[in-house]
């Protein structure tokens, strides 16, 4: 990094300095301003109004729905992760081009496309509407419709963390201990996992973090049925659509918090993941 | 004693593994698209040219994939910038810096949503003084495009970050005592190196600004014609039960973010060696 400072490579003095200057404008304009303006704007009336809009039940019964989608949906995502590294990451195979690009698909699906599809298919006029409606599950604005489209745009975080580092590691370490007769679960604790465990978790924090914040296609499926289908992103939109400002941007710092949570963990993360890619 | 000759694949659990995979692929991404897929091939073509063909989606089609674009280029410049002086520049708080990137991937799109429409709002701590040289912001195409280019900076960012660290120095050093001006050094013999990484941050940027929902529906202001884009558009139509309207809608972006997603594709093999390993 040094040699660059000395190099001439790098411009002279005064277009760094401006580069420099330039760089940190966008980051603070863009970046660190919005940060601010949602504290600032959840303070606006004290510490006992935020509180009071951060401890209002229809806020708690959000927080407490949105931990529940989290929590179900996750492991789901995680499970998968697990059984794509395996499959693509340790084998080759026919199509498995094909497939790797298909699980990275709902990131390229707008939110909203990925909410509507769910209703195409569990709606009332769906294809499985009318038998759910028959054995009084429903799934479209109800919880099962959240968790479903929560699944649908977390579903990649995981798998696109293990598949290249189970690539990239190679099956001689699990190939050694099953010669020297492991079975399969002893291997995949004792071999596997360690190997991975860094991606593992940067993955799940990473898809974790979607989870709770994900807004556009769980708006599409979940009716807005305030203190029973209201996940935090949506009691925030509620309360900013009845111009209760200060009590949208309250319940946004819970939201907020996770977020600059997850920034922390990802720069700690991030290296031992480099480092296990190597 | 003799010990039994060890299979050429003795890796167990592939079957399982990607029996699950397909599965769970299946169930909660293939199926659901498969139904939207059906759903508009079941529709007359001439049907659906006329619901795109109609003046308010029209508009809205041409208002998102123009916004989305000019976005993308928008933040793949900011991009080059910032990731120029992140990696170049011994700024202090480097990491903290880096870090921060990713809080557009981090911050639920609702929450970016209002604080942006809050800070560029007319009464806003940035739309006060914007409004007074005449720009509004909120509330029009400008203040979507705001929107989006906040979306798209960590695109870039990532894309083009482990390019410019894995260039190697020499060359730059070669073009400068060839007489190379650092303008001719960049134009001629960085540039070229950053395009794939630059091109494909940008095509991310533009597939994500074309589905964005959360970040826009708070700062545009949703007045048909002028400022609905695609997303919000298909929203209103499921609120009436227009399946017909939103479909139609929906498998215009869906082709749009395959064609996108080939696009990233065909870019990453361009850039083998550096920019592959994004």
């Amino acid at each position: 990094m040094d040699a660059y400072a000395l190099s001439p490579r790098s411009g002279s003095r005064a277009v760094r300095l401006l580069l420099g200057a330039a760089a940190l404008a966008v980051l603070g304009l863009f970046l660190v301003v919005p940060l601010a303006a949602v504290f600032a704007e959840a303070f606006r009336n004290g510490a006992a109004a935020y509180l009071a809009s951060v401890r209002h039940p229809d806020a708690l019964a959000a927080l407490r729905l949105t931990l529940l989608v989290a929590a179900i949906a996750v492991p789901l995502n995680v499970a998968f992760g697990l059984a794509a590294g395996w499959a693509l990451g340790k084998f080759r195979f026919p199509g498995r081009s094909v497939l790797l690009a298909l699980v990275d698909l709902p990131f390229a699906v707008s939110p909203v496309v990925a909410g509507m599809v769910l209703v195409l298919v569990f709606g009332r006029t769906g294809l499985l509407g009318p038998w759910l409606a028959a054995h009084a599950f429903p799934v479209v604005f109800a919880v099962p419709g959240i968790v479903l489209a929560t699944v649908f745009v977390t579903f990649p975080f995981v798998a696109r963390e293990l598949v290249p580092l189970m690539q990239a590691t190679g099956s001689e370490e699990e190939e050694a201990a099953r010669v020297l007769g492991a079975g399969f679960l002893t291997t995949f604790l004792r071999v596997t996992l360690p190997n991975v465990k860094w991606a593992l978790l940067y993955g799940t924090i990473l898809c974790t973090a979607r989870a709770v914040g994900e807004f556009g296609a769980v708006s599409v499926v979940s009716g807005h049925i305030r203190g029973r289908t209201n996940t935090l992103p949506l009691h925030v939109e509620v309360l900013y659509d009845e111009y209760d400002f200060q009590g949208a941007f309250a319940v946004a710092t819970l939201l907020t918090g996770v977020a600059l949570v997850t920034l922390v963990l990802q720069a700690l993360l991030g290296r031992r993941r480099r480092e296990e890619r190597r | 004693m003799k010990r039994p000759a060890v299979e050429p694949r003795i890796l167990p659990g592939f079957g399982p593994a990607l029996g699950f995979t397909l599965l769970w692929l299946s169930v909660v991404v293939l199926a659901p698209l498969a139904a939207l897929v059906l759903s508009a091939l079941r529709m007359p073509p001439a049907e659906i040219a006329r619901i795109v063909a109609a003046p308010r989606v029209a508009a809205s089609i041409r208002l998102t994939f123009g916004l989305a674009l000019a976005s993308a280029a928008v933040a793949a410049l900011l991009g080059l910038l910032l990731a120029w002086v992140l990696v170049r520049h011994r700024l202090p708080g480097r990491r903290l810096l880096d870090a921060l990137i990713d809080l557009p991937f981090a911050l639920p799109t609702a929450v970016a949503g209002i604080a942006l429409t809050t800070l560029y709002a007319p009464n806003g701590w940035l739309g006060r003084p914007l409004a007074a040289l005449g720009v509004p912001v909120a509330f029009t195409p400008l203040g979507i495009g705001v929107a989006l280019v906040f979306l798209g900076i960590p695109f870039a960012v990532r894309t083009l970050e482990p390019v410019l660290e894995s260039l190697d120095p020499e060359v730059e050093d070669a073009a400068t005592s060839l007489g190379a001006t650092a303008g001719q050094t960049f134009r001629r013999v960085l540039f070229p190196e950053l395009l794939p990484a630059l091109a494909t941050g940008f095509s991310l940027a533009f597939a994500r600004g074309l589905g964005e929902y959360g970040s826009v529906v708070f700062i545009s202001g949703n007045m048909p014609m002028r400022t609905e884009v695609a997303p919000l558009l298909i929203m209103t139509r499921l609120e009436q039960y227009d399946y017909a309207g939103a479909t139609a809608l929906a498998a215009v972006l869906l082709v749009a973010s395959f064609l996108l997603l080939l696009a990233v594709n065909r870019l990453q093999a361009w850039g083998v060696g550096p920019a592959a390993r994004g």
